[in-house]
């Protein structure tokens, strides 16, 4: 079983006033950076050192291998615990916007939380003047990160001047977009470098209305799409696989390309065990085995059509061998695991693979470890 | 609503969505929609096909505006009759040209320079220029001064220019095919059949049509490469027997694509029409059967298509319009298309001009020196508009066929001496409606490789990419 490294650990620090988000820099890095001596934290043998401002040390961490060359780290005072929030080389590396959300829906895996976070917007806008300015992609998630209003425009500023070739890819549900004004302003911040991914679960408003478990959110959506569209804006859309969106997924795919011909990209998405999902299993939880006669229809109609399409969280073994293209190996290292059932699998390393906290309850009766000779 | 036989009924609405219905279903859906199953109704409401307000009306208008959103373009099919002139006389065609010898039949320069101002002031931006005849192979220095005028005139780079040219291929020599190489002339040829069926419908001095036309698409091929030469048949009533025959024909010649269009009503072939004409239904008939062996051959592998199913499936099953200007609506006469005559005069389409031919002079927009917009603003297009615009045309409001379909102002007032005419009577309705019934009949019975066949014609893939035609709306 292999688990990516954790982002976060313990460590023995001192001098930390504040909440502090500061850059770590070999010293050799350090010296040719733009950064100055109050954002970085220099990595020498055996030590986090800051030099400039109030001074700060950060030594006998747990596991060090947590910590590298690049990252930005958030520090508390009062605290032992060293955060990564953004890791050098990973390919997953996000901007948490606010843990506030306008919908509920029934599998989320990051159960919104309804207080005023609104000081992210200080914090992020620090994070993006830390991030390398090299980094080709980098995710905005939540809760709902347009709840942040102006603040979300203010970021995607920022990510446009300390940032200005990274792409943004923005997780929103896309409600709010329906109102042009917003719109707008989101939609101008960064223009040509945000790739907004809003889910849609359904051709009809009464079971994606269900599934986001808000009223009206359906046509909202619609609405604000059209908004990301008249824009120009890109535009991903977003389908979680699971029992109450299945039985219309091929609706659905007719849907996108006909009403929504300017969405660039679809991804279709197997669920995730986490959060709403595990409480609300036995509303949700359908067998990939038993969909793949509907994600074939759905995925090959885009196909067909020149749509581009991603299947995501779905392990090899479980889809038809025509589908293997689309099959994407996406989820976070963090979360990806493998279940001794695929010990000696040969296309393991490949493998779009398992969430680490799903139990054999939320593993397919379909998986199995495949042999070399079923390529013969 | 459309019946389509056997209890089956097919609804559509503005947008070109459309559901296939059970006359019970149909019957249900009539009554208010109560009686329809919950997948049913979902169906329905997602398509836009029932009165349950749930649209987004800003995104059914883009979805309109995306349809038509070749109104915006202007002509964008510039047709050069270079000369009437041809070696052939053919049966159906003899009015529309003039004899090898004949003098006062082709393009002057001024006015292939004159067209060619006009061709650059379309607002769009792909432009296809278009050589036709006669047999425009006869005056090959007037089609290189026009494509090089065209270069030169688009210097900047601001169109996307594509050349096409329709000829017997008999008379391109080796530099000719270099030059169209050179250039990326697409050229298109006719047979009609197999060789004593071509030379006989297309007699020349030699009597040897067919074999310098196959000889010439071998050159053409060698020169241009594999793809770089279409053919098509007209069909009349000799073809009209056999269509595995002509099929076959193709096949034989390696051409992959086979555009079965009926013979023309215009020009001379109106009056020809006892020898070469037919019914509609016998027109139909004939499709049916030679379709039906095109999916058969299809199904087992082999590359081929049926060009005018191709362009009829793009306009059910995509949001985009096909671009193809001999079926949309408003009608693409003058709209889309633009015919600069060898004397010339400027057409609506290459049909008017050859209604022209016969005599008939209501069709001349006015002469090609004259600006784009004032032959858009002519009397002549002010009469046709009154039969472009098929949503506006009665019965035509009524047909589930028409989000897919178009006018034709030019054939109706040919025919029936009015743009509009009158469907009930109307060949073209006919035939349109007859085509719509064949493929929608295809779609309704749902054979999987029939619907993989049509998946690869309507989004132009190879049919092997093509691994299934996936969801398919019913």
């Amino acid at each position: 079983m292999s688990i990516g490294l954790p982002l976060h650990t313990h460590a023995a620090i001192e001098g930390v006033e504040r909440v502090e988000l500061l850059k770590v820099l070999t010293p050799e890095e350090a010296r040719g950076s733009h950064l100055g001596e109050t954002d970085v934290l220099l990595l020498e043998d055996e030590a986090l050192v800051r030099r400039g401002g109030g001074p700060i040390r950060i030594s006998s961490l747990r596991n060090p291998e947590v910590v590298g060359p690049g990252d930005v780290v958030r520090l508390r005072p009062g605290s032992s615990l060293v955060s990564v929030l953004y890791r050098r080389g990973s390919t997953s590396n996000t901007l948490f916007a606010t843990e506030r959300c306008n919908s509920l829906c029934l599998m989320c895996s990051q159960p919104p939380r309804d207080e005023d976070d609104s000081w992210r917007v200080g914090e992020l806008l620090r994070q993006v003047s830390l991030v390398d300015a090299d980094e080709p992609q980098l995710g905005i998630t939540g809760g709902e990160p347009t709840l942040l209003g102006q603040g979300l425009a203010d970021v995607l500023t920022a990510c446009r001047t300390y940032l200005p070739s990274t792409h943004m890819h923005v997780l929103t549900n896309g409600r709010t977009f329906k109102d042009r004004g917003w719109a707008e302003r989101w939609g101008s911040a960064h223009p040509d470098h945000v790739t907004w991914a809003v889910p849609l679960y359904a051709d009809v408003a009464e079971i994606h209305d269900e599934v986001v478990a808000a009223e009206g959110a359906f046509l909202e959506t619609l609405q604000g799409l059209y908004e990301l569209g008249r824009l120009g804006a890109a535009v991903e859309i977003r389908v979680v696989l699971h029992a109450i969106t299945i039985p219309r997924l091929p609706q659905l795919a007719a849907f996108i390309y006909r009403r929504l011909p300017f969405v660039r990209h679809v991804a279709l998405m197997g669920l995730e065990p986490m959060g709403f999902a595990k409480s609300n299993r036995d509303r949700l939880w359908i067998d990939p085995a038993d969909y793949i006669e509907q994600l074939r229809a759905a995925a090959f109609h885009l196909a067909d059509r020149g749509m581009s399409l991603s299947l995501y969280n779905l392990p090899l073994c479980v889809l038809p061998r025509d589908l293997w293209p689309f099959a994407q190996q996406s989820i976070s290292a963090w979360k990806n695991a493998y279940p001794e059932i695929c010990d000696g699998c040969v296309v393991r390393p490949h493998c779009g693979g398992f969430f680490a906290s799903a139990g054999p309850s939320w593993r397919s009766r379909a998986v199995r470890p495949l042999k070399l000779e079923e390529f013969a | 609503m459309t019946d389509l036989g056997r209890d089956r009924v097919l609804i559509s609405s503005d947008f070109g969505d459309y559901a296939l219905l059970s006359r019970d279903e149909a019957d249900a859906l009539q009554a208010g929609g109560q009686g329809l199953s919950p997948t049913r109704r979902m169906d329905l409401a997602a398509r836009g096909l029932t009165n349950v307000s749930g649209a987004v009306p800003d995104l059914d208008e883009a979805v309109r505006r995306t349809r038509k959103a070749f109104l915006l373009e202007g002509p964008t099919l510039h047709i050069f009759v270079v000369t009437l002139r041809c070696d052939h006389s053919c049966h159906y065609c003899q009015v529309s040209r003039a004899a090898v010898g004949a003098a006062g039949f082709d393009m002057s320069l001024a006015d292939a320079d004159a067209a060619l101002d006009r061709v650059f002031e379309a607002p769009g931006r792909d432009l296809t220029i278009e050589f036709q005849g006669g047999e425009p192979a006869l005056r090959f220095d007037l089609v290189r001064h026009i494509v090089l005028g065209a270069k030169s005139r688009n210097a900047d780079g601001a169109k996307a220019l594509r050349f096409t040219m329709v000829s017997t291929l008999h008379h391109l020599g080796e530099a000719d095919l270099a030059f169209c190489a050179e250039h990326e002339i697409q050229l298109s040829t006719s047979i009609d059949g197999a060789s004593a069926l071509h030379d006989h419908q297309r007699p020349n001095p030699s009597r040897d049509a067919w074999a310098r036309t196959v000889e010439g698409i071998g050159r053409a091929r060698a020169a241009l490469g594999e793809h770089a030469v279409a053919a098509l048949p007209t069909v009349t009533r000799a073809a009209l027997n056999d269509p595995h025959g002509l099929v076959d024909t193709y096949r034989a010649l390696g051409l992959r694509s086979i555009f079965l269009r009926p013979v023309s009503p215009y020009g001379f072939a109106r009056k020809t029409a006892r020898v070469h004409g037919y019914s509609t239904a016998e027109f139909l008939a004939f499709y049916a059967q030679a379709l039906d062996y095109i999916l058969k051959l299809s199904a087992a592998g082999e590359a081929i298509e049926e060009v005018y199913a191709a362009i009829l499936l793009r306009h059910i099953w995509s949001p985009f319009h096909s671009g193809y200007v001999d079926l949309r609506s408003p009608a693409g006469a003058g709209l889309g298309v633009m015919v600069y005559n060898y004397d010339g005069l400027a057409y609506p389409s290459d049909e008017a001009r050859m209604a022209a031919e016969t005599g008939d002079k209501r069709f001349a927009l006015g002469r090609v020196d004259q600006p784009l917009d004032d032959l858009l603003a002519s009397p002549a297009m002010s009469w046709l508009a009154a039969g472009a615009v098929a949503e506006a045309i009665p019965s035509c409001d009524r047909c589930a066929f028409l989000p897919y379909c178009g006018a034709d102002p030019v054939h109706h007032a040919v025919v029936h001496g009015d743009p509009v005419g009158d469907r009930a009577a109307s060949d073209f309705c006919e035939r349109q409606t007859g085509l719509f019934r064949i493929l929608f009949e295809h779609i309704d019975k749902g054979d999987p490789e029939t619907l993989r066949t049509f998946t690869a014609w309507a989004f132009r893939k190879d049919r092997r990419e093509v691994r299934t035609s996936g969801f398919v709306e019913r």
